[in-house]
């Protein structure tokens, strides 16, 4: 039905109102992203790139123009089927991991469901939870209170969240800005594995040698796509670990 | 500390309604042991030299009023006459003064006074104006300690008297009258050997059926101007009162004080529930971040609504239990310290838990309706 293509923008303009001046911060950005795509959306900050991410998460509405997600039209629904759709189709990982503080890995990662249309018992809520926890290697840690974790592990809780809904499309708005190149590989190499297993990733990044981790870079500029490619050296994060670290090095 | 004013405000609302409560049942109280369905008919006042006396002070009211009122009034199950005064006491070497009632056999009955100890006085002794009499507790401890007084021998106006039993104590009356420090005698008695006199200070009549009351004292009014003379348009020379009156009188006045001190309470729970309004904003705000995260994995404004006015109800529920714990417990405390009469009614503890549950809603709305109108990308973005 959708012919592979999970994400369709078409003519997608944002003007934002301050007052009286209106400031255009996306300017009529076309693009097509495909099922198991490894998207990494780059450009210097006020180029738009944030606008546009927070559309493609169902958090904005563009002005103009349309948003088919999943085959579905959601540039016209409004803030309730907006968040249901943010529960069911869409993955959020942040910058700032966006932990919910005095409340445990587990619960965290619960909290999509907690919102969800099926009603789950608290038995599978906690088994779901645990599972999605030890797939980005943090079983053992579900007790455990993000002040108590460290950023990489704190990040990896908030994949594990954005996963637990088994969405159409993980959105990463820099996620590993907060985080030392090591921890950042390891990020990388969980994405990676993620979207090996079939899972479209979209990641905003303005480094250029964490964008290279991706299978396309897409760059903006004043709120227009400047340069679309398709990356041809990409790194392998695994691989990189394995020689940064030796012999002791575990991914996930 | 959130939670204060609501404690504050329940804890002063189950308080002051228990005390409210309190008093009135007093009251309540106090009128019953006057005696059910009774009419209480005064001698009227006289005017000497322009001096008017009070009621009772012109001997109006004569021994054959109470006759005709007993043969001629329907439904009157008893009547009392009354004669009183105070006078020294004396017994032994002891002696004391106290307040002298001359009354009826029926007199028991009707203020529904029965005797701790020993027999009251007949109709017989009454008859024959026998030198006999029953005392209170108070008069009783004064004059005997913990002998037994009855069989003893009490002179009054250097009369002796025959004590035949001892009251059961009842306590202050509601105009603080210690009730129990007084000597009851036959009216006869007291009217031939003690005070003199031919005249009654006031009688005391008991219907059988509260719903005849009113017809009886219109009967008991017609009778008495008839026997006294009185032409139409002319003022009676009796008041009559009815008990209901008496206790309708009091209890408003106890209901005002209760709905004065409930108001009272009922202000400091709106300053708690704004107290928990400017908490929950604190909340709202402090907690922005949160409230994007939960609206980007998925939360309707809804269930933010519900979230945050359920953290509110939860705040003011929870101060409304220790409110209604600590409101107990300040009543339990006035009751022992202040000797203040308190009564806790489950009503009134429900009353206050729902209140404080209502103000958790209605306060709690409008921060939470903030939350839940908050945009998720700004909510996000918020350091």
């Amino acid at each position: 039905m959708n012919n592979g293509t999970i994400v369709s923008l078409i003519d997608v303009h944002k003007t934002y109102r301050t007052g009286e001046m209106e400031v255009p911060a996306v300017r009529g950005v076309s693009i097509e992203i495909k099922c198991g795509e490894f998207v990494a959306l780059m450009g210097a900050s006020g180029s738009g790139k944030s606008t546009l991410m927070n559309i493609l998460g169902c958090l904005d509405r563009p002005t103009t123009g349309h948003y088919i997600l999943d085959g579905a039209d959601v540039s016209g629904l409004d803030r309730d089927h907006l968040a249901d759709i943010r529960n069911r189709k869409i993955g959020f990982v942040f910058q700032n991991f966006n932990l919910l503080p005095r409340t445990s890995a587990r619960e965290n990662v619960e909290l999509p469901l907690v919102y969800g249309v099926q009603r789950l018992t608290n038995a599978e809520l906690r088994e779901r939870a645990d599972r999605v926890l030890a797939s980005v290697g943090l079983a053992g840690r579900e007790d455990h209170y993000p002040s108590q974790l460290s950023g990489g592990q704190q990040q990896r809780v908030a994949i594990a969240r954005a996963l637990v809904n088994q969405p159409e499309v993980l959105l990463a708005d820099e996620p590993t800005g907060n985080l030392d190149s090591k921890t950042s590989v390891e990020i990388m190499a969980i994405f990676q594995q993620l979207n090996e297993s079939g899972i479209t990733v979209v990641m905003v990044t303005h480094e250029p040698d964490i964008a290279a981790y991706a299978k396309r870079n897409v760059m903006m500029r004043d709120g227009v796509i400047l340069d679309d490619h398709l990356v041809s050296q990409r790194s392998n994060a695994a691989t990189q670990l394995k020689t940064m670290t030796g012999s002791n090095a575990s991914v996930v | 500390m959130t939670a204060l004013g609501i404690i504050i405000g329940v804890g002063a609302v189950i308080a002051m309604v228990g005390i409210g409560n309190g008093a009135k049942a007093q009251v309540e109280a106090q009128i019953a042991s006057l005696g059910q369905n009774v009419i209480l008919i005064f001698s009227g006042s006289t005017t000497s030299s322009g001096i008017r006396t009070g009621w009772g002070g012109a001997g109006t009211l004569k021994i054959e009023d109470a006759e005709a009122i007993r043969r001629e009034v329907p439904g009157v199950i008893g009547v009392s006459e009354e004669v009183v005064s105070t006078t020294q006491v004396a017994a032994g070497n002891q002696n004391w003064f106290t307040r002298i009632y001359g009354e009826s056999a029926d007199y028991f009955d009707i203020r529904q006074w029965p005797l701790a100890d020993g027999a009251p006085f007949t109709s017989q002794d009454v008859r024959s104006a026998n030198k006999v009499c029953v005392i209170g507790r108070t008069t009783a401890t004064q004059i005997y300690g913990n002998e037994n007084p009855i069989g003893q021998i009490l002179r009054i106006k250097e009369v002796p008297f025959t004590i035949t039993g001892v009251l059961t104590p009842k306590g202050l009356s509601t105009q603080g009258v210690d009730q129990d420090d007084i000597v009851i005698m036959p009216y006869t008695s007291a009217m031939k050997r003690v005070i003199g006199g031919t005249t009654l200070r006031n009688i005391n009549v008991q219907i059988a059926d509260p719903r005849q009351l009113e017809a009886a004292q219109q009967q008991i009014i017609s009778l008495l101007r008839q026997r006294h003379n009185i032409r139409p348009g002319r003022d009676d020379d009796f008041t009559v009162r009815n008990q209901q009156e008496i206790a309708q009188a009091a209890t408003a006045t106890t209901a005002v004080m209760t709905i004065l001190l409930g108001s009272i309470a009922g202000v400091s729970l709106v300053v708690g529930g704004i107290g928990i309004m400017n908490i929950m904003l604190v909340s709202v705000t402090e907690r922005t971040r949160e409230i994007g995260v939960r609206m980007a994995v998925g939360a309707r404004g809804n269930d933010i609504l519900t979230q945050f006015l359920i953290e509110a109800v939860t705040l003011s529920s929870v101060g409304g239990v220790i409110g209604i714990v600590c409101g107990i417990g300040a009543s339990k405390v006035l009751s022992a310290y202040a000797n203040w009469p308190t009564l806790i009614s489950i009503s009134s503890v429900a009353i206050a838990f729902l209140f404080s549950a209502a103000v958790g809603i209605f306060f709690g709305f409008y921060p939470a309706r903030k939350a839940a109108a908050l945009d998720p990308i700004e909510a996000l973005r918020y350091e």
